[in-house]
């Protein structure tokens, strides 16, 4: 279907079922129960974070996954994209898609330049290069570009802005209730919401959530186009062996920067949507830390592979969250059973892992998959699926699913 | 003139930290082939090294003193460090005010245990796997140690001063025979700078003037031949890995004064020592001292006022991009030697 084989398709299938049903797969709980509050996660902010994180990683993958080559410098993309798009909203309108459009063409741009430099060198040398002009957009964002970026206080919509459009195409200054137009598409605000009550249980359907979703799975099925194409062939050539393919008479010069031009637009896309989603854009985005998020959720999925860094973004976000809400009473709360002083005994043991702590739990967490599974929860399902595989036929031979 | 040479000294301190950064990332990397994103942590450690010096230092009791009244008529309590009845309340006062040099002492042993268990407990299982699992693993560690730091010392600045006789500011001006006050620059970063310059004068006449470093420098060079010879080079690497440690230890420790230690100040450091270690040439030891020490001064020039006003934000980013002009320009580095890290 679409140029996709079968096993393809249904992969797409699947992801396209699972993300336009997580407002309710998130939310497996009751609303006001203790669970709902600190296990449910379907609502709108935190999916939207899910989907578009993905989007993410996927152009992350693209590039680390398929050639090899480990950039520390992803997160300058994702900023340049979210001020551009930012831009967009302010002067021309306040739809997302002249915004989104201009996300991806100017992280495009930064990316070709950035990319045209940084690909003469390869292995550690492209990662500190990369990695130095991450900081140098990020420095120079909080600092001397402030007009361009507003500094350390970030960009956002406000009441003065332009907005040239005309009104049907989201253009005016201000909306009918004289206050901030918030970001919209087809006449709809990208925080409007659809409460569905069943029960105790309540289902959020937010607009925003759906159109980046719909950008994911587009995202997702380019991806698959890529990592399928004569193209990902040559990528992936050029992680196994650059120096030989070399030799062989190729330039894999225009090849390498094609892939980080995607890549770059990639995150720029994220980077629109981030910003279309909330308006407020700040440097920080751009840190060397923001980058090496990406990394870890490309690595914890399962780099090099389709679903891993969805699966890697999604996992990291949702724990984030989670580990943030969990405090010292609920942990008192759920070690209760034990005698007194065990529980004392365990929320001393595991209170430096929740809450603030959160960050700790993701190094560590990080370090395990890389030392014992470096191919990503993918490579430990598939390591799982084998056993029982070879359990019941007792015959090795598996193809890696992707 | 008098602003060239402030420049220059402003520089050198700058420039000795991220010398001897470079120089341990540079010795890991010449004896392990490990390129080591832990190491700013490193850094970060020894600086806290001093603070939990500090801290052992001025651990004391309280007892309430019958003979002093506070405003409420009521006994006045009194805190004493125990140093100041062990040493009398003099010495035990001038202790507590030397705490930071005299951290020295304690971060040295501390820092090569680091070091030594990070090799062998985590590093040494990376040696055969791609440079960018090494890159990853130990960009965990240095969350890892880094969110241990938060947890145990919290988020905030703790300050750590120099001791009371190094306040103060040295007239450079008056001595070099320009106008008094025209150069004048804090002792402690005089002191900073003596102590780099002795700590790389140690560690370069420790691998040229010892047994021990010429096994370590042959290792360098060629690790099979040397442990054909039976050597158990495997031992000694592990040792100039707890020595690197010692040192990005001690530049922390020696910092504390200049910024006040944070968990995240390694981080900070870390990624401008990378670009060092890249300028000055991947394994080469002259190397990393010589670019520290000039992308320090460099980076001092481009604050001046003057340049700021002609290339606004040119101080945020100079750095980088003499990094990318020398490698675009100069693949293997200032010093760097042929055939290491070629790619």
């Amino acid at each position: 279907m679409y140029g996709l084989n079968r096993k393809d398709t249904v992969l797409l299938l699947i992801v396209a079922i699972l993300v336009a049903a997580a407002p309710l797969l998130l939310n497996p709980f009751p609303d006001t129960s203790a669970m709902g509050k600190t296990f449910n996660a379907g609502y709108p902010d935190l999916m939207q974070r899910f989907v578009i994180f993905g989007i993410f990683a996927i152009g992350f993958n693209i590039l680390f996954g398929l050639t090899g080559y480990l950039s520390f410098g992803h997160a300058a993309f994702l900023g340049v994209g979210s001020y551009a798009g930012m831009w967009m909203l302010k002067l021309l309108s306040i739809n997302v898609i002249p915004a989104i459009l201009f996300s991806i063409a100017v992280a495009g741009a930064v990316s070709l330049i950035i990319g045209w430099i940084s690909l003469r060198r390869s292995g550690i040398y492209f990662s500190i290069l990369t990695l130095a002009f991450a900081q140098m957009a990020f420095s120079l964002a909080a600092s001397v570009l402030t007009p361009i970026t507003g500094g350390e206080t970030g960009l956002q919509t406000s009441l003065n802005d332009p907005r040239i459009m005309p009104g049907f195409l989201g253009g005016g200054t201000v909306n009918s209730a004289g206050n901030i137009p918030a970001p919209s598409l087809l006449g709809m605000e990208m925080s409007e919401s659809f409460i569905l009550n069943v029960g105790p249980w309540a289902f959020t359907f937010n607009w925003g959530y759906y159109i980046c979703a719909t950008f994911m799975l587009l995202a997702f099925y380019i991806a698959i186009r890529i990592f399928r194409s004569p193209f990902g062939l040559m990528l992936k050539a050029i992680k196994s062996n650059q120096q030989r393919l070399n030799y062989t008479g190729l330039n894999t010069r225009p090849y390498m920067l094609t892939c980080f031009v995607i890549s770059g637009m990639y995150a720029g896309l994220a980077g629109g949507l981030m910003a279309a989603m909330d308006p407020q854009v700040g440097a920080e985005r751009m840190q060397w830390t923001a980058s090496g998020e990406v990394v870890l959720m490309t690595i914890l999925g399962g780099a090099g592979t389709l679903i891993g860094p969805v699966l890697g973004a999604g996992l990291i976000k949702y724990f984030e969250n989670i580990f943030s809400k969990i405090n010292k009473a609920t942990l008192e709360a759920w070690f209760g059973v034990f005698p007194d002083w065990m529980t004392d005994l365990l929320v001393t043991l595991v209170y430096p892992f929740i809450g603030k702590g959160w960050h700790l739990t993701l190094g560590l967490i990080f370090m395990l998959v890389v030392i014992f599974l470096p191919g990503g929860l993918v490579e430990g399902g598939q390591r799982i699926a084998r056993l029982f595989r070879r359990g019941k036929t007792g015959a090795g031979a598996l193809k890696p699913a992707e | 003139m008098d602003q060239i040479i402030l420049q220059i000294l402003n520089g050198l301190d700058k420039g000795s930290a991220y010398a001897l950064i470079a120089l341990g990332l540079t010795l890991i990397f010449g004896t392990l082939g490990v390129v080591n994103f832990a190491h700013g942590a490193l850094f970060m450690l020894g600086a806290f090294c001093a603070v939990t010096f500090q801290r052992l230092l001025t651990l004391s009791y309280t007892f309430l003193d019958e003979s002093q009244k506070d405003f409420l008529g009521n006994p006045l309590k009194v805190n004493v460090p125990y140093v100041n009845d062990w040493f009398g309340p003099e010495a035990g006062a001038s202790i507590i005010d030397w705490s930071v040099p005299l951290a020295i002492l304690f971060a040295i042993p501390v820092m090569i245990v680091i070091g030594i268990v990070m090799e062998r407990g985590l590093i040494r299982h990376f040696y055969k796997r791609p440079h960018a699992d090494q890159i990853l693993v130990t960009f965990g560690l240095a969350i890892v140690l880094q969110e241990i730091i938060k947890y145990y010392f919290g988020a905030n600045q703790i300050p750590t001063p120099a001791p009371q006789a190094m306040f103060g500011s040295f007239d450079f001006g008056a001595l070099v025979g320009r106008d008094p006050g025209a150069i004048i620059y804090p002792y402690w970063r005089i002191v900073y700078f003596l102590f780099a310059a002795l700590l790389i004068a140690l560690v370069f006449a420790f691998l040229q003037f010892t047994t021990f470093g010429m096994v370590v420098r042959a290792g360098m060079a060629d690790r099979e031949t040397v442990g054909l010879l039976g050597i158990n080079i495997d031992k000694r690497f592990t040792i100039m890995f707890g020595v690197a440690a010692a040192v990005a230890g001690l530049a922390g420790v020696m910092y504390t004064p200049i910024v006040s230690p944070n968990y995240h100040m390694g981080m900070d450091f870390l990624v401008i020592s990378f670009v060092v270690v890249v300028v000055g040439g991947m394994g080469s030891l002259p190397g990393a001292i010589l670019a520290g020490f000039m992308l320090g001064i460099l980076e001092s020039f481009a604050s001046m006022r003057e340049v700021i006003e002609f290339l606004p934000g040119i101080n945020q980013v100079v750095i980088y991009l003499a990094a990318i002009v020398i490698l675009l320009t100069r693949p293997r580095g200032l010093m760097g030697r042929r055939g290491v890290m070629e790619e």
